[in-house]
């Protein structure tokens, strides 16, 4: 098949139109007929029973439509899905979107008021007494497991053990000349989508709808229809322009569930919309593990085994899929190197804080920073470069497609690639001179170099692999391609935008595939009533699942419209020839019709070949066979100054094969907006909880989201090893900077540091934690 | 409650509001004018960022009551036929992704520009430090402001 230019071309985007004049269509923009405001009364207790609500002064305040309690509820609300069950035994407490007897972490909605507008909501909330009878908060999970810990819940604060093992773990171990056990921490990290969360909620006789701020409108209708029995066919979910997710929205809400309960109950429409320090308190937050990692190693540098003993906190509750993300991380630990035998074990730990779930690269990055990070350790260990230990344990292209110990077949890669690039564009032999001299001068700033060699798993999912993982649900995607009588094109996706640029690079594939303008092409998504099929967006799976759909939908088309030329030409189909555009006679291309012919003389239907349905249409569902693997190399420098602790970036390198690219400035701006957010974890932010459990960092005052002085200009560059698993050989991009660039930061602080007698340093790496870890080392602890 | 009369892109509007109406709130829910988003309650983030009198201010920190008399210009009133040179900056060079910040984004590198037509690059970091952004890493967003820079310097010779 001709490829047109459209693959790799760097278009801008269709979106930006209404982005950048803001005739935006975010969820609170929206406005309805007798519409009311809804406010939450959140539980300002870590843990306590609620002994009583008084709603009743609230009710009777000027303009207040209605307040109610958990109670009020109790028997309609449900309980807010975990849709990953990963151990036939595991602990899933039931989760009330609205508590009705006993709260557990600060922030969980114990009442509401229903007002005409939202200053009328808040000040009611005020007028609203709650009693509360505290019990006693749980943070640490090291605490929670141990024998007499107050408990979380009845069943305990162990939701589950999810082990995993592959080769003989204790041979690879035993008499091993090197074996290094470390303890990392992955702080808890708040998302913080730009545009907080937003629901409108109406109900016209038996029909709801839900206009959301979601990553997942397909997934949500299902879980209203599942969990409240409203009939999936009553429900339409709407996306609409969504502001970022990063995970926070890929989650099924307690304040969705509230609004659908509280239109039925009303028969008013109403919309919520939440405060910055109500979200950071309760939308779910992410990583917030602790990772015991112990690997055994010849002294040449080959890597034997590696056994990781985690405890991932679940937060008070389990939600969408809590369970599952460090799940995503256990096949990751051994990222691109070879190894013997390889252990993992994972405990779901329960404690009185906001439930963790889905944060950008989920299980991933927590997985990439302790393998990078051990591997650094190891190397000063062994007195080798870090690269070099690397180049020693790393498949090499040849040797794909490999079966990784964790058990997933890496298709294609190449990391003797991707490193060279990365090493030639940053100076990595200059940088190593540079550090040898102000080490050696004892120069007060030092320069420290970070690598990270990392593979991640994309393309969420083979439904077959989620289906053995006990995921609720499969990890297809759905496309539709309309032809229009005109010619021009409606691309139906199932997968759900917010800012990932899918109106233009969907269309992109479709003008490439069906050799149409790329300006004819409109791409619909977001509207179960539009799209009606669809597992949305996460998990950089949009384009190597969704993509991939629409890919199929066009092949469809393709073919229907040779039947139709066929019978216009009256020639026989054998003897027709696609290029994009046109079906033509083969050996007389004068004799042919364009796709818009084609389309147009669908449309009249007055000669079409007997059985043909007047239709161009076409709609394709497409299971992955496998995940697909981008990987890289991302190399940083850092200055710190050891007087004072401060850590700057000097440069920073990012080589990523993401397989094809259908457009490289949409592939460049993941990119950079990942690596931002992976340094973020590394140097600045961290959600804390006080010694009762109150979140300390609930504005963007406190919880240090990078802003552009913060941050370098990244220098980023490809290389291009096709997936071979698909067929516009993609691998996805959406997680690939987060995933790779906290360990490159945090490793190069410690490489500056480390002949200073520095060995970690906990992220984030502030001035305050780098300049007391210099002390510690010097024995001057303060 | 109390009047207020103001003029926002280039429309006269007369209410009477609660005092403690914020401005962000006024322009959203009483003018009409979503182009200006909300994404925080600290005046951190910078998304509501309008031109208050020919000056950026975050319309999440005034009054409406405060605006009495004023002349607002949000992003709606940006274009004039065809875009501001930023709009088309922010198109060209994949400044934004889900385009949340944007509005402030481009409001605060208006003012930016008015105070500082030929920025270094380190000048644009600096000077939106008061707009944050989740999507792009801002590489592209300095990229854009200092085109639309180079566009009016262009055009101004």
């Amino acid at each position: 098949m001709t490829v047109t230019t459209e693959i790799g071309k760097p278009r801008a985007r269709k979106e930006d139109a209404r982005l950048v004049t803001g005739q935006t269509n975010w969820t609170d923009n929206i406005v309805l007929p007798g519409m009311v405001h809804v406010a939450y009364l959140r539980s300002p207790m870590a843990h306590a029973r609620i002994t009583s609500v008084d709603v009743s002064a609230a009710r009777g305040t000027s303009g207040v439509i209605a307040a109610f309690s958990g109670a009020d509820f109790a028997a309609e609300q449900g309980s807010l899905p975990c849709a990953w069950p990963v151990t036939p035994d595991i602990v899933i407490p039931a989760h009330p979107p609205m508590a009705t007897d006993e709260v557990r972490y600060v922030g969980e909605i114990v009442a509401c008021v229903v007002a005409r507008d939202r200053y009328a909501a808040a000040d009611a909330l005020e007028l609203i007494d709650v009693e509360y009878e505290p019990l006693p908060a749980v943070l640490d999970m090291e605490a929670a497991l141990a024998e007499g810990s107050p408990k979380v819940h009845e069943a305990g604060n162990k939701s589950f053990v999810w082990p995993f093992a592959q080769g003989d773990v204790d041979a690879a171990f035993r008499d091993a000349p090197v074996v290094i056990e470390r303890t990392y921490r992955q702080q808890r990290l708040i998302p913080c989508a730009m545009e907080p969360r937003a629901t409108v909620a109406a109900m016209v006789g038996d029909e709801i709808t839900l206009w959301t701020a979601t990553q997942i409108p397909h997934v949500l209708r299902f879980l209203i229809a599942a969990v409240l029995g409203i009939p999936e066919q009553n429900i339409r979910v709407i996306a609409p322009d969504v502001g970022g997710g990063f995970g926070s929205k890929l989650q099924v809400t307690a304040e969705e569930f509230l609004a659908v309960l509280l239109a039925r109950k009303l028969g008013r429409p109403v919309k919520w919309t939440e405060s910055r320090s109500e979200g950071n308190l309760a939308v779910h937050h992410g990583r917030d593990q602790l990772q015991r990692i112990k690997v055994a190693a010849d002294r040449d540098g080959r890597l034997r085994g590696l056994s990781v003993d985690l405890l991932a906190d679940m937060g008070a509750y389990l939600m969408l899929v809590t369970p599952g993300v460090p799940l995503l991380g256990a096949f990751m630990y051994p990222a691109i190197y070879k190894m013997d035998a390889y252990s993992f074990k994972c405990t779901g730990v329960f404690t009185t804080k906001m439930p963790t779930d889905a944060y950008r690269g989920a299980g991933r990055p927590e997985a990439t920073y302790a393998i990078e990070h051990v591997m650094d350790d190891l190397a000063a260990e062994l007195g080798m470069d870090p690269l070099e230990l690397r180049k020693r344990n790393w498949i090499t292209h040849e040797e794909f497609p490999f079966t990784s110990i964790a058990g997933l077949t890496y298709d294609s890669g190449n990391y003797e690639a991707a490193t060279a690039k990365a090493v030639e564009l940053f100076g990595y032999d200059d940088l190593r001179k540079e550090q040898a001299a102000r080490r050696e001068s004892g120069d007060p700033i030092q320069l420290g170099i970070g690598i990270s060699t990392f593979t991640e798993m994309c393309g969420l999912a083979p439904s077959r692999v989620l289906g053995s993982l006990a995921y609720g649900a499969g990890g297809w995607e759905h496309a539709a391609v309309r032809m229009l009588p005109t010619g021009k094109v409606e691309v139906v996706t199932g997968s759900s935008a917010h800012g990932q640029g899918h109106e233009t690079a969907w269309s992109q594939i479709v003008a490439d595939r069906l050799g149409v303008p790329f300006e004819d092409i409109r791409v619909l998504h977001g509207d179960t009533l539009v799209s009606p099929k669809g597992m949305d967006t996460y998990g950089s799976r949009s384009l190597t699942v969704g993509g991939i759909a629409v890919v199929g939908a066009c092949d469809k088309v393709i073919e229907k419209a040779k039947t139709i030329a066929a019978g216009l030409l009256e020639v026989s189909s054998d003897d027709l020839e696609w290029t994009p555009g046109r079906w033509s006679v083969r050996g007389d291309p004068e004799q042919g019709r364009s796709i818009a012919e084609i389309s147009l003389a669908t449309f009249a239907a007055h000669n079409l070949p007997d059985g043909v349905e007047p239709s161009l249409d076409s709609e394709s569902t497409y299971d992955p066979n496998n995940f697909s693997f981008p990987h890289g190399t991302h190399l940083c420098a850092v200055e710190v100054d050891t007087e004072t602790g401060q850590v700057k970036i000097r440069s920073y390198v990012a080589v990523d094969d993401v397989g094809v690219v259908v457009n490289p400035v949409i592939v460049e701006g993941q990119v950079h907006g990942g690596l931002a957010q992976g340094i973020a974890q590394a140097l600045y932010e961290e959600a804390a909880y006080d010694a009762d459990g109150n979140l300390l960092t609930t504005t963007l005052a406190d919880y240090l989201i990078p802003s552009a002085a913060d941050l370098p200009t990244f220098v980023t560059e490809r290389t291009e090893t096709p997936s071979t698993t698909n067929p516009l050989g993609v691998k996805g991009v959406g997680e690939a900077g987060t995933i790779a660039s906290t360990p490159a930061v945090v490793d190069a602080v410690i490489d500056a540091l480390r002949p200073l007698g520095v060995t970690d340093v906990q992220m984030p790496c502030t001035a305050e934690r780098v300049w007391r870890a210099i002390n510690e080392a010097k024995g001057d602890a303060r | 409650m109390t009047k207020v009369s103001m003029t926002i892109d280039g429309v006269r509007y007369d209410d009477e509001v609660e005092p403690r109406m914020l401005l962000v709130h006024y322009l959203r829910d009483v003018a009409g004018r979503t182009g200006t988003p909300i994404g925080c309650d600290t005046s951190n983030c910078g998304a509501c960022t309008v031109l208050l009198n020919g000056l950026s201010a975050k319309s999440c920190s005034v009054l409406a009551v405060q605006a009495d008399d004023a002349e607002i210009t949000t992003i709606q009133g940006m274009a004039n036929g065809e875009w501001h040179p930023l709009q088309q900056a922010f198109h060209e060079e994949h400044a934004l992704q889900c385009g949340y910040c944007t509005p402030g984004m481009i409001m605060a590198a208006a003012d930016l520009l008015r105070d500082n037509p030929d920025p270094t690059e380190q000048e644009v970091r600096e000077g939106l430090e008061g707009n944050l952004c989740r999507c792009t890493g801002y590489q592209n967003i300095v990229r854009a402001v200092m085109r639309a820079a180079g566009a009016s310097q262009g055009a101004a010779s």
